[in-house]
């Protein structure tokens, strides 16, 4: 495990280095983009209409941050639970996307689609919302504004911290880890990963 | 008979929700300590400092601790001699959620409907819960519940013949299964007993008692604590990144039950679990 520093937009080279379970520090502009979002922008692919932005090297982060107080430039903004997110993934990845950040275990498609396409899963710790938005040093709003929360920014961040969960090897961090601290006597035990090279 | 207009009502409600987004409950805070003290996992450790850092940072700067400020739901134990004047109630505990969500700059998640899906961008409506209780007070309680931690709840109606060992099986298969996506270490409100709806509000009751206090029944206290020790042998860890706290507390309610069934409910809620309380 290491700890990797990455600027975006991330090349596919980058992308192949990170492995599952390393400390990845981003730095640059990414994309917001939850549920609705994700939805709309696979609608407008399929209507021949490009992505609101250049998906080439792009990080999506699933984040419905709250509203800016006055001076502020984001609430707080944490990320949501990924596998809502997993039936628009794979076809995200194929368009250039290089790495998604959200929490929460993905289906073994979007793995596969990892794999295959050469991507990184990353997750930020869950419910620290206001600790993130520190790293948010910028944000506006590019698309979608009528979602409101769940419109797509882009954000400005600085040294915004996450962990490689599934990599482009197959490997699955979430497996790793919690087969290292399961019990012989478990009721239930760790899901192996089914994605590898 | 005690008179209390319906406006303090929405006043109480709106303070609780930004109360509750802003500062963690001193049970709350206490349960990652002690949480912090048991974690084996140095990736455990270090989510549990990134967390208190998190509280910590929000309540001095009035942020919400996380993004998702939640459905509000609003428990009422109104009192059989009190007289609520000036309006309708349930107006009055919407009025109070829209304002508390605007005025405290709290994320709208509410939408009008669950296909339609157009937000309706007041976060109403509330989920509203009354109890008629004796006496002329009348008690909210707060819970602003985010739906990661909602989304990997479950209800199961087991046959009789499953008794606790079935019970326990399910519940602990849905912790496992909701492992990370439901942000541990994790609160377990548990539920068993009454029927399909009332075991699932029981479920929900379960996480307004304080964290860790055990229920008054020492059998069912005994039960909740076996219950914490099988989930935190699972291994998920704060994050679900592998460690030995998975789990705060459970809490588990009963009510008696027909003599077909044996229901139980799992609702889950995240670490940030934002309640608070008033009464008027």
């Amino acid at each position: 495990m290491a700890r990797i520093h990455v600027t975006t937009p991330i090349t596919p080279e980058q992308a192949r280095q990170i492995r599952a379970g390393d400390e990845v520090i981003i730095t640059g502009e990414i994309y917001t983009a939850r549920d609705a979002a994700h939805k709309r922008m696979v609608e407008d692919l399929a209507a021949g209409r490009p992505l609101p932005f250049n998906p080439e090297g792009a990080v999506i982060y699933y984040v419905g941050p709250t509203p800016p107080k006055p001076g502020q430039v984001i609430g707080s903004a944490g990320p949501t639970t990924s596998y809502r997110m997993d039936k628009y993934t794979p076809e995200m990845l194929r368009q250039g996307v290089k790495l998604v950040i959200g929490k929460g275990y993905r289906s073994d498609e979007v793995k596969a689609a990892l794999v295959q396409y050469g991507g990184a899963y990353l997750v930020a710790t869950g419910g620290a919302g206001a600790l993130l938005a520190r790293t948010i040093e910028a944000a506006e709003v590019v698309a979608y504004e009528d979602l409101g929360a769940e419109a797509i920014r882009r954000l400005r961040v600085k040294d915004f911290p996450a962990i490689c969960i599934n990599d482009a090897h197959g490997g699955d961090q979430y497996f790793a880890g919690q087969s290292q601290w399961v019990k012989p006597d478990a009721m239930v035990k760790p899901k192996p990963p089914v994605a590898s090279e | 008979m005690r008179e209390l207009h319906v406006d303090q009502v929405a006043d109480a409600v709106a303070r609780l929700v930004q109360e509750a987004n802003f500062k963690l409950s001193d049970d709350v805070v206490r349960a990652l300590s002690q949480a912090k003290s048991l974690e084996e996992a140095p990736v455990g450790q270090t989510v549990l400092m990134q967390l208190v850092d998190n509280y910590t940072i929000a309540e001095s700067e009035r942020v919400p601790m996380c993004q998702d400020t939640g459905v509000a739901l609003v428990f009422l134990e109104i009192g059989q001699d009190l007289h609520l004047v000036g309006g309708d109630l349930t107006e009055a505990v919407n009025r109070g959620v829209a304002k508390g969500y605007t005025e405290g700059y709290l994320r709208k998640s509410m939408l009008n409907d669950p296909i339609e899906r157009i937000n309706t961008r007041d976060n109403t409506p509330a989920m509203i819960y009354i109890d008629i209780v004796p006496g002329d007070k009348l008690k909210i309680k707060v819970d602003t519940k985010g739906g990661g931690s909602e989304n990997m709840s479950q209800l199961k109606m087991l046959p009789p013949s499953a008794g606790w060992e079935g019970a326990k099986q399910f519940i602990v298969e849905t912790v496992a299964a909701a492992g990370p996506n439901a942000c541990p270490p994790m609160i377990v409100g548990v539920g068993i007993g009454g029927n399909f709806d009332k075991c699932a509000l029981l479920a929900k009751k379960a996480l307004l008692r304080d964290v860790g206090t055990p229920n008054p029944n020492p059998a069912w206290a005994a039960r909740e604590q076996e219950l914490l020790e099988e989930i935190n042998k699972l291994g998920v860890g704060p994050m679900g990144l592998g460690g030995t706290v998975t789990a705060l507390a459970v809490h588990i309610e009963v009510m008696g039950c027909h003599i077909t069934a044996l229901p139980v409910a799992v609702n889950i809620e995240c670490h940030s679990h934002r309640h608070k309380e008033v009464t008027l």
